[in-house]
């Protein structure tokens, strides 16, 4: 055997170093303190990946510099435009973006082999379709995401007899389509763009039946999706470096997948195709429990968390509805002037994806340091003199822990029934997105103080103010 | 399965565990972050869809190779700008200058 003495190829070295770029900038997001520049090393990477493949022979000059162009101008006024609030649907857009450019390289990479005559290997064959089919469907179910968190269509669970089997017949077509293509059928072209379709049709179908509340599972394994069409993109160019970042971020959206199922005690498949939604509509159908709630006015409120030692809020997708993030910054200041501590509970999954209460918040100045998970916040409950709930509902159910009828029976719950007493702002009284009796709202120590989030946390601050 | 794909293969493999050892270190606080860094990573299909869009020169891939360029630029684009503005909002406990309009 000799040596290959052969040079590597500078292009590889290239991307080689933005390997390391990117998975030393991921490791950078274990501290808020470093996150920001992990993101720039991160970029750094990309910038130097994307001039290295600029030396790459383009001869489409006009067309790869226009695309990069419009591209670049829409992401980034798009990106500083969008509300904070809207983080979730941006996120979806932009994964779908992603989703959508993997399958079409795939897609593209194949045409060019088929229409210059070059011989496809089994390799790219099964790769390529692989590709396609998780970018479509990442893509198509993204979209549909989107579609949900921008309320253009309800977002609700939207169920229809037969989903399952239109879902299987669906997968099928694509598993005989793969085979035709990796069998190098004379019609393989065609093959590969059925898969294509139907990938695009299921991913459609298979987030349609997906609730609101489900959100932050779908949206990370959508993300995870994205990254393995990347990975498998990859591989079918026989491009190391687009095999890495698929598989970094592949990784991510898995474990985030998996820490919001296991926040809401309940499997992937469970949450998938469990049209959760649906169960929980019909359960609070038929127990359309009458509640005996104390409604109390803002300036009530003011007054009990005016006088309290330690006061926990507790955000929810109410929160983000209102954009009440902002007032809840001036009524911690007014409460923490008065001397009283504010501390804020987060639950995994409260909001639509991982984190996003802690966006809004960190947004309206709220220290990240004051921010607390479940498992640091719970014992502190017992000690809380008001725990104020803003817009959340499910993670504060105590059913959870008691109910074996509930449907969320045995998701682990901020334990805010545990408070000396209970401040729950909400619109109405509503069954409300999920559907789910919540017994915290008859509990004695609990009051109500219905209305917008925002409305009414501008109208407890005034209270507090006119305490002083 | 040829030998290349068998070294591409355990690339992958690896890849995916770093990620893992990685991404398990994230704080929760900066989940949604990690979501939009990780968002802006897979952009990365760019440097596939500039070979697609400029290495042959044929009609369709000149279509095709567009549209990607333009779906993956906005991509990483986007992606970059929008968690460098998430990031820039986290603050460590401090008194921070309170802004009369924070919009």
């Amino acid at each position: 055997m000799t040596a290959d003495t052969t040079l590597a190829n500078p292009v590889d070295i290239a991307y080689l170093i933005t390997a390391i770029c990117f998975i030393v900038g991921l490791s950078r997001l274990s501290s808020p303190k470093t996150a920001r520049l992990g993101n720039r090393i991160s970029a750094l990477g990309m910038l130097i990946a994307v001039v290295a493949v600029l030396t790459q022979g383009i001869v489409n000059w006009i067309v790869v510099g226009v695309a990069l162009v419009i591209g670049a101008a829409v992401g980034i006024v798009s990106a500083q435009r969008v509300k904070m609030t809207a983080m979730p649907q941006m996120v979806a857009l932009f994964n779908g973006a992603g989703g959508g450019a993997a399958a079409l390289v795939a897609a593209g990479e194949l045409l060019k082999l088929y229409h210059t005559g070059q011989p496809i290997t089994y390799d790219v064959s099964f790769t390529s379709v692989l590709s396609a089919v998780i970018g479509a469907l990442s893509f198509a179910g993204s979209i549909i995401a989107f579609l949900k968190l921008q309320e253009v269509m309800t977002g609700r669970p939207i169920t229809y007899p037969g989903q399952q089997v239109v879902n299987a017949l669906l997968l099928l077509a694509i598993l005989v389509s793969w085979g035709f293509v990796v069998a190098g059928s004379p019609y393989a072209l065609n093959y590969f763009f059925v898969a294509l379709g139907c990938a695009f049709v299921l991913g459609i179908l298979f987030v349609l039946p997906i609730g609101g509340a489900d959100m932050p599972v779908v949206i990370s394994l959508l993300n995870s999706f994205t990254g393995l069409a990347a990975a498998a993109t990859g591989f079918v160019l026989g491009n190391s470096v687009l095999i890495i970042a698929g598989a970094l971020v592949g990784a991510s959206g898995t474990l985030l997948t998996v820490l919001m199922g296991r926040a809401m005690n309940r499997s992937i498949t469970n949450v998938l195709f469990g049209a959760f939604g649906a169960i929980k509509t019909t359960a609070a159908a038929g127990a359309a429990k009458q509640h005996n709630v104390r409604s109390v006015s803002a300036d009530d409120v003011a007054a009990m968390l005016a006088y309290a030692n330690e006061v926990i809020v507790v955000p929810g997708y109410g929160m983000a509805v209102a954009q009440a993030q902002h007032s809840i910054r001036e009524l911690e200041d007014q409460l923490e002037k008065r001397g009283v501590e504010v501390k804020y509970a987060i639950h995994p999954v409260a909001g639509r994806m991982p984190g996003h209460m802690n966006v809004l918040l960190a947004e309206a100045n709220v220290p990240y340091t004051s921010l607390y998970d479940m498992d640091e916040i719970n014992p502190e409950f017992e000690r809380a003199d008001v725990a104020l709930v803003v817009g959340a509902n499910d993670v504060t159910n105590p059913a959870a822990r008691t109910d074996k009828t509930s449907p969320i029976y045995g998701m682990p719950i901020l334990d805010v029934d545990k408070a000396a007493n209970v401040v729950v702002l909400k619109r109405s009284m509503n069954s409300g997105f999920a559907g789910i009796d919540n017994p915290l709202f008859d509990d004695p120590k609990t009051v109500m103080l219905f209305g917008d989030a925002k409305k009414s946390i501008d109208g407890v601050v005034a209270g507090v103010k006119a305490l002083s | 399965m040829t030998a290349h794909l068998l070294t591409e293969l355990t690339i992958f493999i690896l890849a995916v565990f770093v990620g893992f050892e990685v991404i398990s270190k994230v704080p929760t606080t900066l989940h949604t972050p990690l979501m939009s860094a990780t968002n802006a990573i897979h952009g990365i299909v760019l440097v596939g869809a500039i070979l697609v869009a400029g290495v042959v020169d044929t009609p369709y891939n000149a279509i095709l190779g567009f549209i990607l360029v333009v779906l993956a630029s906005l991509n990483v684009f986007g992606g970059y700008t929008v968690t460098e503005r998430m990031l820039q909002m986290f603050r460590p406990k401090a008194p921070a200058p309170k802004r009369e309009d924070a919009g």
